[in-house]
């Protein structure tokens, strides 16, 4: 296919389109409007199914019911929208059926603003909806590679019966960049073994996330988890830019470790040696090369467009063997390359943070932000 | 062991032979049986697809002899719009209580019915919570006593009841909309009569259909079964009157 120009939000419809999307529902909220409004023409074309939901919660619970058929389904929403669902994806995930969740997310907390962030990392990747259950989580830096993961969103949801979601800023979800589309797959009835399509010539089924017995629940969270150790074994991804002989390392995700390559690319111009890590799975975190890292680089430097979520993933994975600084902005802040090069001079001048926790040195540092 | 030479009652076909868990007397058992009838009747076990909700029927699923799901609270009506609309050829039907359905489940069923959705929504209307032991409901009638108006319901400061055919019945996606009582063998052979009115309804594409069923809950009431009976003739059908709220003119053509 040859290179179009294409919206972020946009391309992430027709790529999930391509891949065999079967049903869709959603919600409107800023930044990724776009997504549920090509959609709303392009399904009905293709005579699948579309629905403007009444709320965030009725979109998720849709995508519940039509997972439970074993039809590849996805909802779509911004950070306040995502807020509302996390009920549904808990149950979703004690349900073991396969949905996809996009969160192009915007500043928080609350009602927040409509401009990028990565504040959501933490719901996404740790938190959320209740009860123990793992989730996949991707974060695309840009709209070929958001492209690219709608697809893989959908295997590995169905692969492991499990939520994946995709987490980008609004920014990826509203520039348009030239990228190439795959081929149009067609739709498959992948016939699972589990779905509730009607007992038509088999034995009936059940899907549900109730085990009124506590050991048949601690069965199923242990199952569950089974299942998310291959999860970590099979499908950590991340990029490695100039890491054979970085003294330190910049880790950085989505729009956030888009900026810091820039950075990156700036420095190496000044002969300073750093590279750069940027997950491309934040859920399953790339703990072993950031613990392979540690063991010949002299830091970390983390940003993100949050105040430090990812940063505690970094040195869980670093155990305290050499020092980690963070760099951050919020609120639906976007670093300029130039700020994240001040801190990459300052940590080539040997200034590490190591008397305390490093968020609250570049809080200090960011006094003379906020009195701008 | 012989067959008996006159069976006259059986299990329905749409039942799987699972003991109930429902409390003696409610009447929950007696529309789980009016639905499995229906579906045998109509020769849908198959190509059913149910959605338990939150509540006492939270174990709706054990007793039907089809596929099932199970709802979040009170949101069963949009889970059977995603089953409903990738699988528009196969039967999907909510079992809701009055918690799930009138309260939190507000908004899901409002929509389902405005958008016509081609679902059946068994509405069992008895006036309080009662999986979680007795609380007032939507539905519980005015000056009732539950555990969470333990004076009685105060309309003053706990607002009125939410008569949920009646509302629905505005909305033109619904294509058949009535309410029923449980209390007797009459009003229970015109509730059967309803029940299958609603899936032929869905059978036949003809939009949204619900049946509310008045209902007893005598464990939380604190009244004997017959006691129960005698409250909802006396005290809830002159507070939710019984009768077809939306029937539409297609549906009016159909005979059984």
């Amino acid at each position: 296919m040859p290179k179009e120009l294409w919206k972020g939000n946009e391309a992430i419809a027709e790529a999930a389109v391509r891949a065999g999307l079967q049903a869709y529902f959603g919600y409107p909220i800023t930044p990724q409007t776009e997504i549920l409004e090509y959609l709303s023409r392009r399904m009905p074309e293709l005579g699948r199914a579309f629905v403007q939901a009444e709320s965030e919660l009725g979109a998720i619970n849709m995508v519940y019911g039509a997972a439970c058929t074993g039809a590849r389904v996805m909802s779509t929403s911004s950070s306040p929208g995502v807020s509302l669902m996390m009920e549904g994806l808990s149950y979703i995930a004690g349900t073991e059926v396969p949905a996809v969740l996009v969160n192009v997310m915007r500043g928080g907390p609350g009602l927040g603003n409509i401009a990028p962030a990565q504040s959501d990392y933490n719901q996404a990747v740790h938190g959320g909806g209740h009860g123990d259950y793992p989730r996949i989580v991707l974060a695309p830096s840009s709209v070929q590679e958001a492209i690219d993961l709608m697809g893989l969103s959908f295997d590995l949801a169905e692969k492991y019966r499990m939520i994946c979601m995709v987490i980008l800023d609004g920014s990826i979800g509203q520039m348009m960049e030239p990228a190439e589309m795959p081929e149009m797959k067609p739709i498959v009835d992948r016939n699972f073994d589990w779905a509730t399509n009607g007992a038509i010539n088999r034995e009936r089924r059940i899907l549900s996330s109730i085990y009124i017995d506590p050991p048949a629940e601690e069965v199923a969270n242990l199952r569950l988890g089974k299942r998310w150790r291959e999860v970590q074994a099979n499908e950590v991804r991340y990029k490695e830019y100039y890491l054979d002989d970085a003294e330190f390392v910049i880790v950085g995700f989505g729009t956030a470790g888009r900026v810091a390559l820039s950075a990156v690319r700036a420095a190496r111009t000044e002969g300073i040696k750093v590279g750069l890590l940027r997950p491309i799975t934040v859920s399953p975190y790339p703990y072993q090369v950031i613990d392979q890292l540690a063991g010949r680089v002299s830091g970390f430097l983390v940003t993100e467009m949050n105040m430090g979520q990812m940063f505690d993933d970094v040195r869980l994975a670093v155990r305290g063997r050499v020092p980690v600084e963070f760099y951050g902005r919020t609120g639906g802040v976007v670093p300029f390359p130039d700020e994240i090069l001040a801190e990459i001079r300052r940590i080539a001048a040997g200034q590490w943070t190591t008397d305390r926790d490093p968020r609250d040195a570049w809080q200090a540092r960011m006094v003379s932000v906020l009195e701008r | 062991m012989n067959a008996p030479t006159n069976l006259v009652y059986e299990r329905p076909e749409g039942f799987t032979d699972t003991p109930t868990h429902y409390c003696p007397g409610c009447t929950h058992g007696v529309a789980h049986r009016l639905i499995a009838e229906v579906l045998e009747e109509m020769e849908l076990i198959p190509k059913t697809i149910g959605v338990a909700p939150v509540g006492c029927s939270v174990f709706a699923y054990n007793y039907f002899d089809t596929d099932f799901v199970e709802a979040p609270h009170g949101r069963a009506p949009a889970m059977a719009t995603g089953i409903k609309r990738v699988l528009p050829d196969r039967i999907v039907f909510t079992y809701q209580g009055d918690g799930d359905l009138a309260s939190i489940g507000m908004g899901e069923i409002v929509h389902a019915a405005a958008r016509g959705e081609n679902i059946t929504v068994i509405f069992i209307n008895n006036a309080n919570y009662g999986m979680t032991g007795g609380q007032m409901a939507p539905t519980t009638l005015p000056g009732m006593k539950t555990t969470s108006s333990p004076n009685g319901r105060d309309v003053e400061t706990q607002g009125y009841p939410i008569r949920m055919a009646e509302m629905l019945s505005t909305l033109e996606g619904v294509g058949y909309c009535v309410r029923r009582s449980l209390h007797d063998p009459k009003n229970i052979r015109l509730a059967k009569k309803a029940i299958r009115m609603a899936f032929e309804t869905q059978a036949r594409g003809l939009g949204f259909s619900m049946v509310e069923l008045l209902s007893t809950c005598p464990t939380n009431w604190g009244m004997t079964p017959v006691a129960s009976l005698k409250f909802v003739e006396e005290h809830m059908v002159p507070a939710y009157p019984l009768g077809d709220y939306k029937v539409s003119d297609a549906i009016k053509q159909v005979k059984i």
